[in-house]
């Protein structure tokens, strides 16, 4: 593509921006607090997007994710804080014209044609994707000249895909973008959104889907009631705070497992007995020791979704 | 993270050409859009046009047996029904569903200029209200003996196309203030009961004496005054005051407006 962008950072001729390992600070949230009337969506938060880099906001409904994005995109302003994207004010056009940003919605217009919708949108932009472009990476081929509302719901969903991604914005926002597809679909758009990336564009993904985050995201944010509760890579975020999962066949009651050291939780699965434990080595001991006829054993990171679980509770 | 921000170099700006084109497109796709819409661009055409013709060249007779003065009366006011009706329809309802789905906020998040939005959708009105202005003209000159001198044919074609602007900024003030599922009621609740009270269906005079009175407070009934002093027809009032009513009932719908817009910041989102 004529006008990407391949590497990061490199977003606009004549202005330098500062590199650091993982790509200069895009975007930034300082000490930043949001109530709406007596609801208090977010506290004191502070949080980076570097560029380059694919960062998934994971929380529960009404944890403070949706009004992240919407303070990040100048759609709210923040009760006290800062927030600042390439350095200015989000509702300035100038930071504008560099963010793409793909909202869920009840629906556009349905009357117009996917093509008519993608010039507009590209209209907005000093240098938008040429519209092969914005065609071909949203996967629009063959139904360019449908309206909007003879699509199927998947075709929809890469329409708003295509008018994020059309002004070629150096930064995208993806508000749940995967919600109500089906997992061929899912995994369709998780390769578009990979090929964004390679393409140098970071990426602020919020989704329901953990693993969504743990096949997209550099770096996982973990936000609840209103604070970031947990940050770090997928893997770190496992390793610090569900511990270890053993499996194994075991003769012993659950509730002897339960007893033992470490343990956070025990359950049947099937034949075997999956434990939860927060010191894998001094389970282990104490199972080996208990139960001569152990077999089966499977030690293993826990899932991103127990981890998630045991942060957000 | 130790990196810093990048900084912002100096204040951002569109050049000319690249905005004209925003404002074209965004108006051009409105029209498309809603041109599309059988149930819009069907009924705001259609409807005026049966209703005159019902009213204006079948029923009313002149006392010569002719039609021709019904059919200029009803011309200018039932006109003026026509292009209150694409106004609220067109913004009340339009900008009222968009606000609802969440597409505005799409816009709103986009460098879009926000005035290019409105004004997509006040240049999407004005050329409906043509369409309308033109389909009642031709209607009136073929079958109701209208005959409009130049100047009084000019007259007309620009109240009434820019009458349309005043309920544009009506049709805004309902677009923020209603649910998408109720917007269209709230104009169809609103729309018929003015038009009567303002007498765009029968002359005023025919009304009782407090509806009389009570129609100096309704916006329509300045429109159709003046359109009916723009064709020559007997009108009540001074046009100085009709236009100064009209304009000042725009700058107050715009204000409200503004309120709803502000308010749409401060929502609630999980």
């Amino acid at each position: 593509m004529a006008t990407a962008q391949m590497t990061a950072g490199n977003f606009a001729p004549g202005v330098s921006y500062p590199r650091a390992a993982g790509g200069a600070a895009i975007a930034r949230v300082s000490g930043v607090s949001k109530s709406y009337g007596s609801v208090q969506a977010l506290r004191e938060v502070n949080f980076t997007i570097n560029a380059g880099e694919v960062v998934a906001l994971l929380g529960p409904n009404g944890a403070g994710k949706s009004t992240l994005v919407r303070l990040l995109l100048g759609l709210a302003s923040p009760t006290q804080g800062r927030v600042a994207v390439f350095g200015r004010d989000p509702k300035d056009p100038g930071s504008r014209v560099r963010v793409g940003a793909m909202l869920q919605v009840g629906g556009i217009p349905a009357t117009m044609l996917v093509r008519e919708h993608i010039d507009l949108f590209s209209s907005y932009y000093p240098c938008p994707l040429p519209m092969a472009d914005v065609v071909a990476v949203a996967g629009l081929q063959g139904i360019e000249k449908r309206q909007y509302g003879d699509l199927s719901g998947g075709q929809k969903q890469r329409v708003l895909f295509a008018l994020a991604l059309c002004g070629d914005p150096d930064l995208l926002f993806l508000d749940e973008p995967t919600v109500g597809l089906d997992v061929e679909a899912r995994r369709g758009f998780w390769e578009q959104i990979r090929k964004l990336v390679a393409r140098g564009k970071t990426v602020l993904l919020t989704t329901h889907y953990l693993e969504e985050a743990d096949a997209l995201a550099d770096r996982v944010v973990v936000i609840n009631k209103g604070s970031i509760v947990a940050e770090g890579t997928p893997e770190s975020i496992k390793a610090n705070t569900a511990g270890k999962k053993i499996r194994c066949v075991t003769q012993l009651s659950l509730a002897s497992i339960e007893r033992m050291a470490g343990v956070v939780s025990a359950r049947f699965d099937r034949e075997a007995v999956e434990i939860q434990t927060s010191t894998a080595e001094a389970t282990l001991r104490e199972l080996l020791a208990s139960d001569p006829g152990l077999f089966g054993l499977e030690v293993s990171n826990a899932g991103i979704e127990e981890a998630f679980l045991a942060l957000t509770k | 993270m130790s990196s810093s921000v990048a900084v912002a170099s100096a204040k951002w700006s569109r050049p000319l050409l690249k905005t004209v084109e925003i404002y074209w497109k965004e108006s051009k796709y409105e029209f498309l859009k809603r041109w599309r819409m059988p149930v819009y661009s069907l009924s705001v055409i259609l409807f005026p046009a049966m209703f005159y013709t019902l009213f204006g060249l079948v029923l009313n007779r002149d006392l010569s047996g002719g039609h021709r003065e019904a059919a200029t009366y009803l011309l200018a006011t039932m006109g003026c029904y026509g292009v209150i009706g694409v106004a609220l329809f067109g913004f009340g309802v339009g900008v009222a569903t968009e606000r609802g789905q969440g597409w505005l906020e799409v816009k709103r998040a986009s460098p879009m200029p926000i005035p290019a939005y409105f004004t997509g959708r006040v240049m999407m009105c004005l050329v409906f209200s043509f369409l309308v202005f033109l389909t009642l003209f031709t209607l009136g000159t073929l079958f109701g003996g209208v005959r409009l001198a130049p100047l009084q044919l000019l007259g007309l074609m620009a109240t009434l196309v820019l009458g349309s602007t005043p309920f544009c900024a009506f049709g805004l003030v309902i677009g923020y203030f209603t649910k998408p599922n109720s917007a269209p009621s709230v104009v169809n609740m609103l729309y018929l009961p003015l038009s009567f009270l303002s007498g765009l269906w029968m002359p005023i005079g025919v009304l009782p004496n407090f509806l009389q009175r009570l129609a100096l407070a309704l916006p329509p009934y300045h429109l159709g005054q003046l359109a009916l002093h723009m064709v020559g027809m007997e009108s009540r009032g001074d046009i100085h005051t009709h236009i100064n009513v009209l304009i000042g009932f725009t700058l107050i719908c715009l204000g409200v407006a503004v309120l709803g817009f502000r308010r749409d910041e401060g929502k609630l989102y999980g």
